[in-house]
């Protein structure tokens, strides 16, 4: 269609073509410009008591590709953000260990380094939807996850450098890992776990960790809740058995329909969802071509496959991947389509390298109840109406 | 690939190399603790770096109690101490007996809820050790003060804790003795994640694809609840962005303190020393959890700190004092610089009996600089 007025954007020269923009170093470290001031972490008031025991959500509607931005990662404290120096920290390893040891900071950046992508994803993430469709936006049902790019040294160098002939068989023993913050935050992890994949990083995104990251020093524990992930990490000790601490047990622990409780539900299920459009991101461009686009992700391993529907479920076309999926971080998948305005009630659905399907709202609830709080891994359903807005729903 | 290198650290293996074996669909995997253990022989010093921690510096950091009681130190306390304890220290977000306050979470009561719509899940209705709470109490409790309460101290605020629940007498004493007599209701209550059972098989299925369903109906919608933040703030900011074209770039905030620093007049020619003032904000955030200050401030678990200076003790109307807080207020006294100095040093000392359960600033100069931030909100 053509324009029935020549574009004054076109015509007449604009300020930013004649006048001068700022100079170098007029912000030493960048943020993004004023226009993007919207696209920031925000906290559910209600949710907490207050905002140091608490957490907030990464803008994952208003965002594309797959690195989060550490500015707008989200953040989870139990005691707050604590400003802990480099020259300040230290590291202990102790327990079932030949020789108990403490690291300096400098002694870490020593150790062979390792660098993966992963995804860190609150076990809550979801949860305040277990019982119906409640918050309106994908920020707020599934923005509990961020995914970042770790530099660090693997844990299993560190357990090794103190020696594990003490600790006998390794198969039964578990370590207990804990932070410098008041909470302290302290897990159990089975030495599997720890031997495996987990990594205690100091970079992230190629640069230093924020503080509301655990800066200097966290632990990355891939595909495992995030609850595990400790932040200023302080002390790793190798124990003959879980220590049961309060996350692990008051906390961190799903309730099914019977009252019984399931722990130690550490890996995060296959997981999807549409981050536009949705409600914070309508169709504002009319009719015609659409990109659907949204993130997928398993703690299982790789995403293999995304399907997508808009009919709430009836049929399912396989979404687009933007790139391979890559083991325990985001995969990010586009479905490239046509809009004229009819109503939608869109869904993605996620396949992992198991085989594993992410379920339903309907299925989860089968087996385990509205109670669970944790690991509500369902498939989420926008529905778009004419005018392009989306809402937050539930469909039979 | 000949171009890249192999991690130096790793000795060569004869089994798959863990790093880089397929991570197993189910945690717990054999092969790889073989390999571990296989390692394990050769491995201790590898790079020499780090130093031997001391015996002292493991007492002060390996404080974890075990659901067997290992790890608990010497030590006891009563439920009648604990009672006076828990209501200087944790009544304050938890309640008197425990019942919760506010947002914070309740410590006792639920018995029985767990299978409900929304059940109650506490120390008497859903902990599964005691040994956690010793440990949490211990280790990160009181909010904003851990790791501040003596051994005998938690003794007693668990041995409370559990009177809360009606699980032990008002007379009963808790100790590293009897610690392991007091058994949890709900310790029987928990299954290892049992998901590779129950749920694994039934969705590793090929999907669906078409004709998955007859009939789809929105059953529920979002937006009837209403409880979104979305984002009246950030839409209204986004408008006006629009309106204005070029925007000022005045932040709100720094705004607003350069209002309160220039704006003197009501503040009777009260001097804030802006610098000290930023520091204090920092200092505040120690307040913050209970306290809220600034446009808009409400009382929260304390009274908000708006127009402080000149204020009688206990004198915000619909905040509930403690008795000698009132009367400290209806006795005269009032926020100045002075009494505020007091109190910040040492509550408890100054105003016997305060709800607030805050042990004091440690230096006189981030008192200092907490009383300068709180000058800016004079106006508010």
């Amino acid at each position: 269609s053509g324009a029935a007025t020549p574009d004054p954007l076109i015509t007449e020269v604009q300020p930013w073509a004649t006048g001068l923009g700022e100079g170098v170093d007029a912000t030493p470290y960048g943020l993004p410009i004023k226009y993007e001031s919207h696209v920031v972490r925000r906290n559910v008031e209600w949710l907490t008591a207050d905002t140091i025991s608490s957490i907030n959500f990464t803008p994952i509607h208003a965002l594309d590709g797959t690195i989060t931005p550490q500015g707008c990662a989200f953040e989870r404290h139990h005691s707050g953000a604590i400003e802990l120096r480099k020259e300040d920290y230290r590291l202990m390893i102790n327990g079932l260990v030949d020789k108990p040891l403490i690291f300096t900071y400098a002694d870490l950046e020593r150790f062979p380094r390792e660098q993966h992508v992963y995804f860190c994803e609150c076990a809550a993430n979801t949860g305040m939807e277990w019982a119906g469709a409640q918050l309106n936006g994908a920020q707020f049902t599934h923005g509990m996850i961020h995914n970042m790019e770790y530099t660090g040294v693997p844990l299993r160098t560190l357990l090794q450098e103190a020696g594990l002939d003490a600790a006998g068989d390794l198969e039964d023993k578990w370590i207990y890992v804990e932070g410098h913050d008041a909470s302290s935050n302290g897990r159990s992890i089975p030495m599997s776990k720890a031997m495996d994949d987990c990594l205690v990083a100091f970079k992230a995104n190629g640069e230093a960790l924020r503080k509301e990251h655990g800066y200097p020093v966290r632990l990355v524990v891939p595909g495992w809740e995030g609850n595990m992930w400790v932040k200023w990490l302080r002390r790793v000790e190798v124990v003959d058995g879980p220590v049961e601490s309060r996350e692990e047990t008051s906390k961190y622990t799903d309730t099914l329909a019977n009252g019984i409780s399931r722990k130690w539900t550490w890996v995060m299920d296959a997981k999807s969802v549409i981050t536009s459009p949705s409600p914070q991101s309508p169709i504002q461009h009319g009719h015609g071509p659409l990109v659907i686009t949204g993130l997928a992700w398993s703690g299982h391993g790789a995403i293999t496959r995304v399907d997508v529907s808009k009919d709430g479920g009836k049929t399912w076309e396989t979404a687009r991947l933007a790139k391979p999926g890559e083991k325990m971080a985001l995969t990010r998948f586009y479905l490239d389509t046509t809009w004229n305005g009819e109503e939608m009630l869109l869904q993605a659905r996620a396949m992992d390298e198991t085989g594993y399907v992410q379920p339903t709202k309907e299925q989860l609830r089968e087996i385990r109840g509205e109670n669970s709080i944790y690991h509500n891994n369902c498939i989420q359903t926008w529905h778009v109406k004419p005018n392009g807005e989306a809402e937050n729903v539930e469909v039979s | 690939d000949r171009n890249v290198a192999a991690f130096p650290e790793r000795a060569p293996l004869t089994g798959p190399d863990p790093m880089f074996e397929a991570r197993a669909p189910e945690p717990a995997n054999g092969g790889l603790i073989a390999a571990a253990n296989a390692e394990a022989g050769g491995a201790g010093m590898n790079f020499g770096l780090g130093r031997e921690a001391l015996p002292e510096e493991i007492a002060a950091w390996d404080v974890n109690i075990m659901p067997d009681g290992e790890g608990l130190p010497e030590g006891s306390g009563s439920v009648l101490d604990g009672e006076t304890l828990f209501s200087q220290n944790c009544a304050v977000c938890h309640g008197e007996f425990a019942e919760g306050a506010g947002n914070w979470p309740e410590l006792a009561g639920g018995e029985g809820t767990l299978a409900d719509e929304d059940p109650l899940k506490t120390v008497g209705s859903y902990w599964p050790y005691l040994s956690t709470v010793w440990d949490y109490v211990h280790r990160s409790m009181p909010y904003g003060a851990a790791q501040t309460l003596s051994d005998d101290e938690v003794y007693a605020i668990t041995a409370y804790i559990l009177y809360s629940n009606f699980l032990v007498e008002d007379d009963f004493v808790l100790s590293k003795d009897n610690f392991l007599e007091v058994e949890l209701p709900n310790e029987d209550g928990f299954i290892v994640d049992d998901r590779p059972e129950t749920e694994y098989p039934i969705w590793r299925t090929e999907p669906c694809m078409e004709n998955c369903k007859e009939e789809v109906e929105i059953t529920m919608r979002a937006t009837v609840l209403d409880v979104t933040p979305e984002d009246q703030a950030a839409r209204e900011a986004r408008e006006e962005m629009a309106e204005q074209g070029e925007a000022t770039e005045a932040p709100a905030e720094a705004e607003a303190v350069a209002e309160a620093a220039t704006d003197d007049a009501a503040g009777e020619g009260m001097q804030i020393d802006m610098a000290l003032a930023e520091e204090g904000e920092g200092v505040y955030r120690q307040c913050r959890a209970c306290h809220m200050v600034g446009d808009g401030a409400q009382n929260r678990v304390g009274p908000h700190l708006n127009a402080l200076f000149g204020r009688p003790l206990g004198g915000v109307d619909d905040f509930r004092y403690s008795d000698t807080m009132a009367e400290m207020g209806e006795n005269g006294t009032v926020w100045n610089e002075e009494t505020l100095a007091e109190f910040l040093v040492k509550p408890r000392d100054y105003v016997p009996g305060t709800k607030m359960s805050f042990n004091g600033l440690r230096s006189d100069e981030d008192v200092a600089a907490v009383i300068e931030y709180l000058k800016t909100h004079q106006e508010n």
